[in-house]
């Protein structure tokens, strides 16, 4: 078997993964196929059809919100946009933290020392006031939620892979790879990165939902995604709005959104589980 | 009725036997040892008889002391238990001593909690105790805390916690593992010395410790009682298979044949060589190794032996080049090496390797036993197909015992002694000339260390590779080197001919080094007595001769002038008075 063979037989052990991972695919292939199958599309405006309840009929099943758009579709794309962008941000800062931190972490000394005191500087920004300044300064687009959610989300990786980087650096087997004659690049990738791998990987399970809260609370702010394109925490912020007269339009996309990060904290708790389990094994 | 009385004890973890339908006593003031391999379940049998086995382990059978059962105690009986009928001793005394609490206060809690004395009466106690364990000014002893005291003395202020409500039982569960082998031989007489009417159960691995120090003995092997009796009786008639095996393995210092010189010319030459480190934000400069020198020759083994911070670990660092910061000179092949290993020729990394302490972190736990020997083929010889590296792996591991079996695994799924094999193997794979060897059995258990070493000993004989065997072990030096260079706070002692060397120290520091070293056989049991003290720190070294405070032959010229080494009687040694030992 191999390592990732290996680990995906533990995760299927173990309840809490198959669980809540069962769960996040049920959404995910709901929102994907959903406003597909669905009569209505998530711009159509129906003054005829303002505030309706939910319904079977016409396929109206989470009802309509004040503009008389489907609110099922606009759900299901919502939920499409925040794990996408939940997603691509934790990829992005994955990718920058994990080589950021591990060259810092391998080759130390003043370039260590550098490199982490420009993550602290970064980490003394106030966010808000990151995100208000790149939106001013470029146009506002989608691009720019991944960019302004990964820039906050890499600092917290770089910093634990550097740490794990640290004391990989010091053990007998990267002593001992150096001594045949292995390159410091190819130990970087072939002994350091494959050591970092669990760690990572159950971080980046936690990051998601930081992700999503970030892009739901910009959003909110009316800083995130525009209409008619939505998110979840558009569609939150909208039925904000409309709590007294149509609860719904706040109730259903709060719910999934509450779903949706359980699950993947329970997947974050769950994956460290299986990775501890596989190293004392 | 004896004191301990043990009745079918089993201990399970989840549905894994670690001990087994043990049965066995121990008399009032008897001192009785607990022999047995890792895993053996010694250490097990000692926390079920304090009550400190984890809640997940289900003990059955019964265990009395003093005719009080203690398996399903309840906490309170077992605390009023401890310490007053019962005392322990751990192998690591820095982790069983709390580092906030001062030594004295740690001790007099314990009085104070058994409700055997109080207030100054108490302090009079632990001062008194805090004497007899040997501490020096035990005044100021009661106020030190654990880290301020040397490994040693550390090991003595747990003897005085164990010991300061006067139980009925002391167990001492590897008490001298941790220590240098002085400082072990001070301690084991002091156990000796101090117990009284205490009865001692001592828990070890080493057969040579129980030799010299118990009347009795136990053999555990997989959790399972395998035999007991009276010690001299067992050594020299030893009933179970398992028990001759040990004996056997056991190495001695004492009579073990070295192998014999050989000649020729030097493969790597170490030429006065010094290795010192900056203590980080201060002045002061750390010298580890100083001016040593060190001729090998294709086929040879010279082992380099010292105690704790002796430098020997460090000098073979900077050799292969984990280590830069070195003056002098290394010339292997004939060719001037320095600098980090990265920056070295490639026939240098290949013809120079290193087998580290600890086989398990050596290997990189997410690589399988395969692409962990291949790794150095794909540096050294990067033109081998697939197919072609794939066979020399398979020949390597048949070369050191193993079978192509192991090549998937990964190092968490193989022993100890395994996991030694295949770091050894990912060395030899590219043919070096030269094995650095940095305690590479010291983690081993007996029979296993005997496998490796015999392994080396073949490769060396078939091969010519020449190694350095760096090594606190004086019993395993004997039997595989044919040098011995002595080693004493980063300075050369000694450096001879093996056999030489054991019959005929030069240096007193050899000498007591030798008298220290414990022998598996009752009727000799070794552990002499024979120096004070403990290595000092490598900060602030003694003036003059490093060794003088602590030396028997100490002149006034030892305290202030160094002893340079010569050569007295084909002996390298540096000690002023070396003719008269």
């Amino acid at each position: 078997m191999s390592t990732l063979a290996k680990a995906v037989a533990h995760m299927r052990s173990s309840k809490t993964v198959m669980m809540s991972g069962g769960t996040l695919c049920a959404i995910a292939l709901v929102a994907l196929i959903g406003p597909w199958v669905s009569p209505n599309d998530y711009m159509t405006t129906d003054f005829d059809r303002l505030l309706h309840s939910p319904t079977f009929n016409s396929m109206s099943l989470f009802g309509t919100d004040d503009l008389g758009r489907d609110l099922f579709v606009r759900t299901m794309l919502g939920v499409q946009v925040t794990l996408v962008v939940a997603i691509v941000a934790s990829v992005v800062s994955l990718v920058i933290g994990v080589l950021y931190g591990a060259t810092a972490g391998y080759v130390g000394g003043r370039v260590d020392a550098v490199m982490m005191r420009f993550v602290d500087t970064l980490y003394a920004m106030p966010f808000i006031f990151f995100v208000i300044l790149l939106l001013v300064v470029f146009e506002q687009n989608f691009l720019l939620i991944f960019v302004a959610i990964g820039a906050v989300n890499w600092l917290d990786m770089a910093r634990i892979v550097r740490g794990q980087t640290l004391s990989l650096r010091e053990r007998e087997f990267v002593d001992a790879a150096r001594l045949i004659g292995v390159s410091t690049p190819r130990i970087i990738i072939r002994h350091i990165a494959p050591n970092l791998l669990g760690v990572v990987i159950v971080y980046v399970t936690l990051t998601i939902p930081q992700a999503i809260l970030i892009e739901s609370f910009l959003s909110f702010l009316g800083l995130g995604i525009q209409e008619p394109q939505t998110s979840l925490g558009n569609l939150v912020s909208g039925g904000v709005l409309q709590i007294e007269n149509a609860s719904w339009m706040l109730l259903i996309p709060a719910t999934l959104l509450a779903v949706i990060l359980l699950c993947f904290n329970f997947l974050g708790d769950g994956m460290r589980d299986v990775f501890d389990a596989r190293r004392s094994r | 009725m004896s004191l301990l009385e043990i009745n079918g004890l089993s201990i399970r973890y989840a549905d894994i036997d670690v001990v087994s339908g043990l049965s066995f006593a121990v008399d009032t003031s008897e001192s009785v040892g607990l022999v047995g391999e890792s895993g053996s379940g010694k250490t097990q049998t000692a926390l079920a008889i304090l009550g400190l086995l984890p809640r997940t382990a289900t003990v059955s059978g019964s265990i009395t002391l003093d005719g009080q059962e203690i398996v399903g105690a309840d906490d309170g009986a077992m605390n009023a238990l401890r310490a007053e009928r019962v005392g322990i001793v751990f192998q690591d005394p820095m982790q069983a001593l709390n580092p906030y609490i001062p030594i004295g206060d740690q001790l007099r809690r314990i009085l104070i909690q058994h409700g055997i004395a109080n207030g100054s009466d108490a302090d009079q106690r632990v001062m008194h105790m805090l004497h007899r364990v040997g501490l020096p000014d035990p005044a100021r002893q009661f106020r030190a805390y654990a880290h301020q005291l040397s490994g040693g003395m550390r090991q003595r202020a747990m003897i005085a916690s164990a010991l300061v409500a006067s139980p009925d039982l002391l167990i001492a569960d590897e008490p001298t593992t941790a220590l240098d082998v002085t400082v072990q031989a001070q301690i084991l007489d002091l156990l000796e010395r101090i117990r009284d009417d205490t009865a001692l159960l001592l828990i070890t691995h080493d057969l040579a410790i129980v030799a010299g120090h118990c009347e009795r003995m136990l053999v555990l092997q997989d959790g399972k009682l395998i035999e007991e009796g009276k010690t001299r009786k067992l050594f020299s008639a030893p009933v179970a298979a398992h028990t001759r095996a040990m004996i056997e393995a056991a190495p001695r210092v004492d009579t073990a044949a070295s192998p014999q010189p050989v000649g020729g010319e030097p493969l790597l030459d170490i030429d006065n060589v010094s290795v010192s480190f900056q203590e980080r934000g201060r002045q002061l400069q750390l010298h580890a190794v100083q001016d040593i020198d060190l001729e090998l020759r294709a086929g040879e083994t010279v082992a380099v032996v010292g105690e704790s911070v002796s430098g020997k670990s460090t000098l073979a660092r900077s050799v292969v080049g984990l280590i830069s910061m070195r003056t002098g000179r290394v010339v292997f092949c004939g060719k001037d090496i320095e600098g980090p290993v990265q920056s070295r020729a490639i026939e240098t990394r290949r013809d120079l390797q290193l087998v580290f302490q600890d086989p398990a972190g050596s290997l990189d736990p997410q690589m399988r036993v395969e692409r962990i020997v291949a790794e150095p083929l794909a540096v050294h010889a990067p033109d081998l197909d697939a197919e072609a590296r794939k066979a020399r792996v398979v020949s390597m591991l048949e070369r050191v015992g193993l079978s192509d079996e192991f090549m998937p695994r990964f190092p968490h799924e193989l022993s100890g002694g395994q996991a030694q094999r295949i770091a050894i193997a990912r060395a030899l794979i590219v043919n070096p000339k030269v094995l650095v060897c940095d305690e590479a059995v010291a983690a081993l258990d007996g029979s296993v260390r005997r496998q490796i070493l015999a392994l080396l000993r073949k490769e060396q004989q078939q091969t010519g590779l020449a190694i350095i065997f760096i090594s606190h072990d004086l019993a395993v030096v004997r039997s595989i080197s044919h040098r011995v260079l002595v080693v004493y706070l980063g300075r050369l002692v000694e450096l001879a001919d093996c056999e030489h060397m054991f019959i005929q120290p030069r240096h007193p520091y050899t000498r007591a080094l030798l008298d220290a070293v414990p022998v598996p056989d009752p009727l000799a049991p070794g552990g002499r007595l024979s120096v004070k003290g403990e290595v000092p720190s490598i900060l602030e070294p003694p003036s003059g001769c490093a060794f003088h405070p602590r030396c028997g032959f100490v002149h006034a010229r030892c305290k202030t002038e160094l002893p340079r080494p010569r050569t007295v009687g084909g002996t390298r040694v540096a000690c002023h008075r070396a003719e008269e030992i």
